[in-house]
């Protein structure tokens, strides 16, 4: 394992408006390792991977891919380390207007890299590497199911050969045979790909599936960090609280009036 | 007192910064024109859906506005015996005005509104994010075919509504006010100036240019769901009209005034 982390976070700060939303995030991530960040709905988790794929621009702090600072880089460098990272949105994201092998292999297309049957051959093999068939490349993503949009959506992230995976609640919405399968895929392509990973869920079953370290953010801090083993028995009240679900503990729930 | 001048205050504020920011939006998106890469496929799309298929309804306004144009010119003229007037007056009016106009409004209200919903339903769903994931800049991809789709595409379809609305006045004029078609359409070639036709297509780029931007500019920057989806609709279509209005009369002041 490299002793400079495949990404390095340090001092975090986001707000919107007077909202703070991170509050000082450190974070480093080893490469080749899947990080899973756990957390309940609005403490984060979201923003900071948007933050690190410059989707937001934090207010204070840095980010590093590889030892270079992401903040500080230009539109080209910026999209040369985008260049290596592939993400899965929490609802897939699929291009509506495009077929599903259009999607795939979208990057190859954009770029004017391949000719389109090139393109069209490369998406069924990146096809059939998430499960499915290449005649479902020819599909419009409307018609297809909860899960086989998250394949494809998992399908483009990989397409690229990115070394770094963002997955945004991989298995939200999906029953937990589904769920399992998918988490199941991931593991696969981070490991094939020899990726390292980032992946944000509510899921304690697929946390501990996809991760090998796991952090928990709240209230715009990460309050534990350790192995995704260690979730469910960490002796940090805030994280038992969340992965068993319980009413009580020291997170509060901020209902509103 | 202090109260209304700080809500008028902050209304001039919002309303400065909002077109700061269309402005900006704008000129970021004129900049990708010459940047490749270069999205030809959706150019195209972007075109046909603009003229192709906002023809019927551009043409059946066009048609009926020539009509009544005749019958209400007609109507008025008569009285001081100068109804041999009304072929210029329906190619003045659809040539100058009414073709651009209500092309502009027609195009505003089908494709605009179409392009807010789409980009919009594009950005609550992080489709807008994920091209950017993919290393595409969503400016250059969605809104540049578009703007360009829409100044060019708006033209040609103001060149059929001229030709159109002239014919509805020339087909009331010949079957309802007796005129000689012949005669009527001689009249309406000699008075026909370039200028009018030129100034009625740049009219007609300048608003296929704002019915973009606006369709663009609202649904790239929609937020909350579908309510903001639906919002963002209506102020492009809003936004769009009233634009168009303001900016018939200011070219309309450039052009003709003397």
């Amino acid at each position: 394992m490299s002793a400079v982390p495949k990404i390095r976070i340090r001092g975090l700060v986001k707000r919107f408006g007077e909202k703070l939303v991170l509050d000082g995030i450190n974070l480093d991530v080893p490469t080749g390792t899947s990080m899973v960040v756990i957390g309940g709905s609005g403490t984060g988790k979201s923003v900071l991977l948007k933050c690190i794929l410059g989707l937001i621009a934090p207010d204070e702090g840095s980010i590093e891919i590889d030892g270079k600072d992401v903040l500080a880089a230009n539109g080209a460098g910026r999209e040369d380390l985008r260049a290596n990272i592939g993400m899965l949105f929490q609802n897939g994201a699929l291009f509506d207007s495009l077929k599903v092998w259009e999607n795939v292999a979208f990057g190859l297309l954009a770029t004017h890299a391949v000719s389109r049957a090139n393109a069209r051959a490369r998406a069924g093999e990146i096809l059939a590497q998430v499960g499915l068939d290449a005649t479902v490349g020819d599909l419009s993503p409307a018609e297809l199911s909860g899960g086989m949009q998250k394949r494809v959506g998992l399908a483009r992230a990989i397409a690229g050969g990115a070394n770094i995976l963002f997955f945004d609640e991989p298995t939200t919405g999906l029953d937990p045979i589904m769920g399992a399968v998918i988490d199941g895929l991931i593991v696969d392509c981070v490991k094939r790909l020899g990726s390292t990973a980032i992946a944000i869920t509510h899921d304690m079953a697929s946390a501990r599936r996809i991760g090998d370290q796991a952090a928990m953010l709240y209230k715009g801090r990460i309050v534990w960090q350790g192995a995704a083993d260690d979730l469910m028995d960490s002796a940090n009240p805030m994280v038992d609280q969340f992965t068993h679900g319980r009413r009580e503990g020291p997170i509060q729930m901020e209902l509103r009036k | 007192m202090t109260a209304l001048i700080a809500a008028v205050g902050r209304g001039v504020l919002l309303t400065l910064s909002t077109a700061g920011a269309i402005a900006l939006f704008a000129l970021n998106a004129l900049s990708h024109l010459v940047r490749p890469p270069f999205y030809g496929r959706l150019f195209l799309r972007a075109f046909i859906e603009f003229s192709y298929f906002s023809l019927p309804v551009v043409s059946l306004t066009a048609i009926f506005s020539g009509m009544v144009i005749a019958l209400q010119s007609y109507a008025g003229f008569s009285r001081y015996g100068a109804a041999s007037a009304i072929p210029n007056i329906v190619l003045i009016s659809v040539v100058r005005e009414l073709a651009p106009v209500l092309a502009g409004l027609m195009v505003a209200g089908r494709v605009g509104a179409a392009m807010a919903a789409e980009l919009g339903t594009m950005r609550v769903t992080d489709q807008i994010d994920a091209l950017t994931t993919l290393s595409t800049n969503p400016i250059k991809y969605l809104v540049v075919p578009r703007l360009l789709a829409g100044t060019l595409a708006l033209p040609l379809l103001v060149l059929v509504a001229d030709v159109l609305g002239v014919m509805g006045g020339w087909l009331v004029g010949t079957a309802k006010l007796g005129f000689n078609s012949h005669l009527y359409l001689a009249n309406t070639a000699d008075f026909l100036q370039t200028m009018d036709v030129v100034v009625s297509l740049a009219k007609a780029a300048v608003f296929g240019f704002l019915v973009a931007l606006m369709g663009c500019y609202h649904g790239y920057n929609s937020r909350g769901g579908a309510v903001g989806v639906g919002a963002a609709t209506t102020n492009a279509v809003v936004s769009a009209s009233i634009l168009i209005l303001a900016f018939d009369y200011v070219l309309t002041e450039l052009f003709f005034a003397k």
